[in-house]
């Protein structure tokens, strides 16, 4: 039996960070998220690790991508406007393939927002979100659990890609304790990292860049890069399926989102009404294939996001073309109790046109 | 039998640059390479790019070099000096690079004390995009977006970062120096020197802000450039060292 400490989100992530050999943290204090460099800053020197408070997200980001250049396993965290901050170093980071963690604890937006949960970030997230042909590995956890278990996953995938991953949480995700075993499942995996600068000793002289200047290097650069997203859709998607056999409608949710689902569904299959959920772990690469087979299976499915829409999108390119497509949203830091999702579950079921009902909360 | 009394630095590789014929950046290049041969570090140091001129840095040293967003190379060399102290990382950055866009970075890298040493050229413009203006571009001087000069009314004044940075206490080493003519580059020599003798004793932050000529931004001769560093420059942007650290009393 694993043992189970009550423990809140943000310092479970941070733990596992430690675990997973990430010795070095750069920030810029945000709410929500702020337990994260809190904890950090105490106990990375006692692991014998390096905490800088940087003076700005940009900052931040940049000594991510020094620290990692060096070969060593590094991350920074922040929330919304933060990360917009980073985009520009994380976009310099997939281009030359350097690897890091970003945690975004999500807060509502646009600008300055609010300090409540959302999952508004999801674009920003997925679509690479600064500029050039590039993504994020992105990972969603749902739970305190979670929140451990897939910042090591994180880890891994950065390294192993050498790209920038995301563990995109809220600000629920990030401030709510609960049991939580804080030991890895699994032995934590590294990977080689003959690329990294550490002095032209053993290596003749070799750098990280991202400025392909001559006829045709850039566009071949592109297509390397591209490469290694098809590689990661094909293999690293990972989901979680409930109930999808004969099931009348399946629900697509992530994160904080999904729990009020999963609630939701239950009260649903206790009125009759048998309702499955797929809920997506990693949001790119998206587990674009489990949507199409359980859309095919039942061709109507409802999208539940603490937004206006943004995950829909890949549903809806994911999904087989027969399928219906509903949702429901809540922006802005409106969380959705498991009532109001049931009166959607139920208004999908009986639905019968072929088109989107209005999100509710969004008129 | 003939002593060979000149050679290439260990760390600047055998290649033909891409800056204009007469430019001093290859000068610098090279200082920067003696220091390196000097301190025999070449195989444990990490240099940092900037956008601009610079950017093409990993082609002309003989070391590791990362390449850093427009701005922000020294918090990138935060991070590779952070998690390997025992490395040698130098910056080398442009005016528009260091003095505006990265003026946050500077400071904020040279308040903390980061063991690194910066080169920063100075030429009064954005060279790499054709010669707008930039921080340190002086009064009066016309650019592609000064075209009537700079005017401190509307423009601000040209930045002194050599001597605003040596009022940071993290700061071990701020000096600027030139390259306008043979003493002035030995000057600049021992200057690059000195910063590098900083990181290597572990005294703090360290820059050596370097005028430089952009003739062909500035059109004109490159002979007539380095006639404007002197006369024009210099008596605004003084050579000299701001502040040099003795001992890690700091500590």
């Amino acid at each position: 039996m694993k043992e189970l400490q009550l423990i809140k989100g943000n310092v479970a992530l941070a733990e596992a960070a430690i675990q997973a050999g990430c010795h070095y943290y750069f920030g810029y204090p945000i709410t929500p998220q702020n337990d994260i460099p809190e904890y950090l800053s105490e106990n990375l020197p006692k692991a014998g690790g390096v905490f800088v408070q940087a003076e700005s997200e940009i900052a931040s980001i940049n000594m991510v991508m020094g620290a990692s250049a060096s070969g060593v396993r590094a991350m920074t965290s922040s929330s919304g406007p933060g990360i917009s901050l980073m985009q520009e170093g994380m976009s310099y980071m997939a281009g030359s393939e350097i690897p890091g963690l970003v945690v975004n604890i999500m807060r509502c937006g646009p600008g300055l927002g609010g300090i409540s949960p959302t999952q508004g970030d999801y674009f920003q997230a997925t679509r690479g979100g600064g500029h050039g042909d590039y993504y994020n590995i992105v990972l969603a956890p749902a739970s305190v659990q979670e929140m451990f278990d897939l910042t090591i996953k994180a880890f891994e995938l950065s390294d192993k890609y050498r790209n920038p991953s995301m563990v995109l949480a809220d600000a629920i995700l990030g401030q709510m304790k609960e049991p939580a075993s804080l030991v890895p499942s699994e032995p934590v995996q590294f990977s080689d990292k003959p690329w990294a600068l550490t002095g032209a000793k053993e290596h003749k002289p070799q750098y990280l860049k991202t400025l392909y200047l001559n006829d045709g290097e850039q566009e071949a650069h592109n297509l390397e890069l591209k490469e290694k997203y098809d590689a990661i859709r094909e293999k690293e998607a990972l989901w979680e399926e409930k109930g999808l056999e004969n099931a009348e409608l399946v629900v697509i949710a992530f994160g904080t989102a999904s729990r009020i689902v999963k609630t939701a569904i239950k009260m649903a299959k206790e009125e009759g009404h048998p309702v499955g959920l797929i809920r997506p772990l990693t949001l790119f690469p998206f587990p674009s294939k489990a949507i199409y087979e359980a859309s095919k299976q039942t061709p109507k499915l409802l999208v539940v996001e603490m937004n206006t829409g943004q995950m829909l999108t890949d549903v809806q390119i994911s999904a087989s073309r027969d399928a219906d497509i509903y949702f429901y949203g809540r922006p802005g830091g409106g969380v959705p109790t498991p009532e109001e999702v049931l009166v959607e579950i139920k208004r999908s079921i009986n639905a019968t046109a072929s088109i989107q009902t209005p999100p509710r909360s969004v008129r | 039998m003939p002593q060979q009394v000149f050679k290439r630095p260990r760390a600047l590789s055998d290649k033909a640059t891409h800056f204009c014929p007469g430019c001093t950046h290859g000068t610098a290049h090279r200082l920067v390479a003696e220091a390196i041969d000097h301190f025999g570090v070449q195989e444990k140091t990490i240099g940092v790019a900037c956008v601009g001129c610079a950017v093409f840095m990993y082609d002309y040293f003989n070391v590791d070099v990362i390449e850093a967003p427009h701005g922000r190379a020294p918090a990138v060399a935060t991070g590779v000096k952070r998690a390997q102290p025992d490395k040698i990382v130098f910056t080398y950055q442009g005016d528009g690079d260091l003095a505006a866009i990265g003026t946050s970075e500077i400071i904020h890298t040279a308040n903390r004390g980061e063991n690194i040493t910066v080169v920063f050229v100075n030429n009064t413009v954005y060279g790499m995009t054709g010669g707008q203006m930039a921080p340190t571009t002086l009064l009066g001087q016309q650019t592609t977006t000064s075209p009537y000069g700079r005017d401190f009314r509307t423009d601000g004044y040209p930045i002194r970062m050599a001597e605003m940075l040596a009022t940071l206490e993290g700061v071990a080493y701020s000096a600027r120096v030139s390259l306008h003519n043979p003493k002035a580059v030995l000057n600049a020599k021992k200057a690059i020197r000195k910063a590098f003798e900083m990181q290597v004793n572990e005294m703090g932050f360290s820059l050596v802000e370097v005028l430089s000529a952009c003739h062909t931004n500035w059109r004109v001769k490159p002979l007539d450039g380095q006639k404007k560093v002197e006369e024009e420059m210099i008596p605004y942007f003084p050579l000299g060292v701001y502040k040099e650290r003795t001992g890690k009393d700091f500590l």
